[in-house]
C-alpha cells in the first residue's frame, strides 16, 4: 500500500550556489581581502574602468581580478598590462559567473601568490543586466554600471541589478551632452528601487569622476 | 538562460534530501514560490527542469510553479501597494522609494510530494 505524502523544505532555489558564496566569503575573510562584484550590460565600461582603477591603485593596494567572460581573454589579456594577477574564467553558455566558478578562481590564485597579501579582489562579471543579480559570488559589495548610452529606463526594465547594487556608476559621461539622455532622471528612477545606492557619475576616458570612485573603493577596503 | 542553472541548482538541492531519506522515496511533485520580482521566468524553468531529468531520480517528476506578485510596504504610508514591475516602484501615494518589499523576491522549494510505502496491518 502507497500514500501520499508532503515533506516541507523551505529551501532556497539558489541553496547550493549560495552555500558556494558562504564559503568564497569565509576565504576571502580569513586572507582579509575585500571582494568586489562588478556588474553591467555588455559594453558600459567595466573592463576599462577596471584599466583605470588598476593603474591608480597599484601598487598602493595589493589587487588582483577573477574575470568572467563566455568565450575569449580579450579583457583578462587588458588588464594584466597592469601588472596584477588577472585569473580568466571562461563561462561557456553561462551568461554569469555562479559561485563555483568563482572558487576555482580564487584556487588558482592560492596556488600561485599567498592570497593574504591581497587586499582587494575585483570579480569582473559576463555582460548581462539580467542573471548575475541573482548569483552572489562570495562578494562584499556589488558595484554596477549603466552607461549613458544605455538611457534612463533600464533601471526601470532590469531592477533587480540596480536594487542589488551598493554603488552605481553612470559611464561615459562625456558622451552625455551627444544623447537624449536626463540624467537626473535616471538617477531618480535608481532611487526608486534602491535609495541608500551610491552614485558616482564618471567618465574613464576624461578622468571625470574617477576619484570619487577610487575613494569609495579604498573605504571599502578592511 | 540562467533558467538552465537555476534548474542544475534545484536538482543538486533535491537530490540531496533524496539521499538523505532511508527510503529513496518515488517523487511526485517539486513545489515551487517564484516570485515575479526574480529574474526567472516559471516557463523557461519548467522547459529546463523538463530536458534536465529526462533521465534518472526525476524523471517523470512534476514540477509546480507558484508564483508570488510583487508587494511593496510603504512606512510613511502604512500600506502595501503592488508597484508596476518595469515602469514604476515609488508609493503611489506619497512617492516614497521601495524600500520594504514584502514578497515578490521568493526563490524557493517549497515542498515534496512522494510517494511511500506503508506496511498494512
Amino acid at each position: 500500500m502507497h500514500q501520499t505524502v508532503e515533506a516541507a523544505l523551505e529551501i532556497n532555489l539558489l541553496h547550493a550556489n549560495q552555500a558556494g558564496a558562504n564559503h568564497n566569503r569565509a576565504h576571502f575573510d580569513q586572507w582579509g581581502i575585500t571582494c568586489l562584484n562588478i556588474m553591467s550590460s555588455p559594453g558600459a565600461g567595466k573592463t576599462v574602468l577596471l584599466e583605470r582603477t588598476l593603474a591608480a591603485l597599484n601598487p598602493d593596494l595589493k589587487m588582483a581580478v577573477i574575470e568572467g567572460d563566455m568565450t575569449t581573454e580579450l579583457d583578462a589579456e587588458r588588464l594584466r598590462q597592469y601588472g596584477v594577477p588577472v585569473i580568466a574564467i571562461n563561462t561557456g553558455r553561462s551568461c554569469h559567473l555562479d559561485s563555483k566558478m568563482v572558487s576555482g578562481g580564487l584556487h588558482s590564485l592560492a596556488a600561485d601568490y599567498n592570497p593574504a597579501e591581497f587586499d582587494l579582489v575585483f570579480v569582473e562579471n559576463v555582460g548581462n543586466l539580467v542573471c548575475p543579480a541573482e548569483f552572489e559570488v562570495g562578494e562584499h559589495g556589488k558595484v554596477a554600471l549603466i552607461s549613458v548610452t544605455e538611457g534612463e529606463d533600464k533601471p526601470l526594465k532590469y531592477p533587480i541589478m540596480f536594487q542589488e547594487a551598493d554603488c552605481l556608476l553612470i559611464s561615459k559621461i562625456d558622451l552625455a551632452p551627444y544623447l537624449d539622455i536626463d540624467l537626473n532622471r535616471l538617477e531618480s528612477n535608481v532611487r526608486q528601487i534602491n535609495p541608500q545606492v551610491t552614485i558616482i557619475r564618471l567618465s574613464a576616458k576624461t578622468g571625470a569622476g574617477l576619484e570619487t570612485w577610487l575613494t569609495w573603493l579604498r573605504n571599502q577596503v578592511k | 538562460m540562467h533558467e538552465t542553472d537555476m534548474t542544475k541548482a534545484l536538482i543538486l538541492t533535491v537530490r540531496q534530501w533524496w539521499e538523505e531519506q532511508p527510503s529513496r522515496p518515488q517523487i511526485d511533485t517539486i513545489h515551487l514560490t517564484v516570485g515575479q520580482f526574480t529574474c526567472v521566468e516559471p516557463a523557461s524553468l519548467q522547459f529546463a527542469f523538463a530536458a534536465q531529468t529526462q533521465k534518472g531520480f526525476l524523471e517523470g517528476v512534476k514540477l509546480a510553479i507558484h508564483e508570488t506578485p510583487l508587494v511593496a510596504f510603504c512606512h510613511a504610508c502604512q500600506e502595501e501597494y503592488k508597484p508596476k514591475i518595469g515602469l514604476h516602484y515609488s508609493c503611489p501615494s506619497c512617492q516614497s522609494p521601495m524600500e520594504d518589499i514584502r514578497s515578490g523576491r521568493e526563490l524557493k522549494i517549497d515542498r515534496i510530494e512522494y510517494t511511500q510505502s506503508c506496511v498494512e496491518i
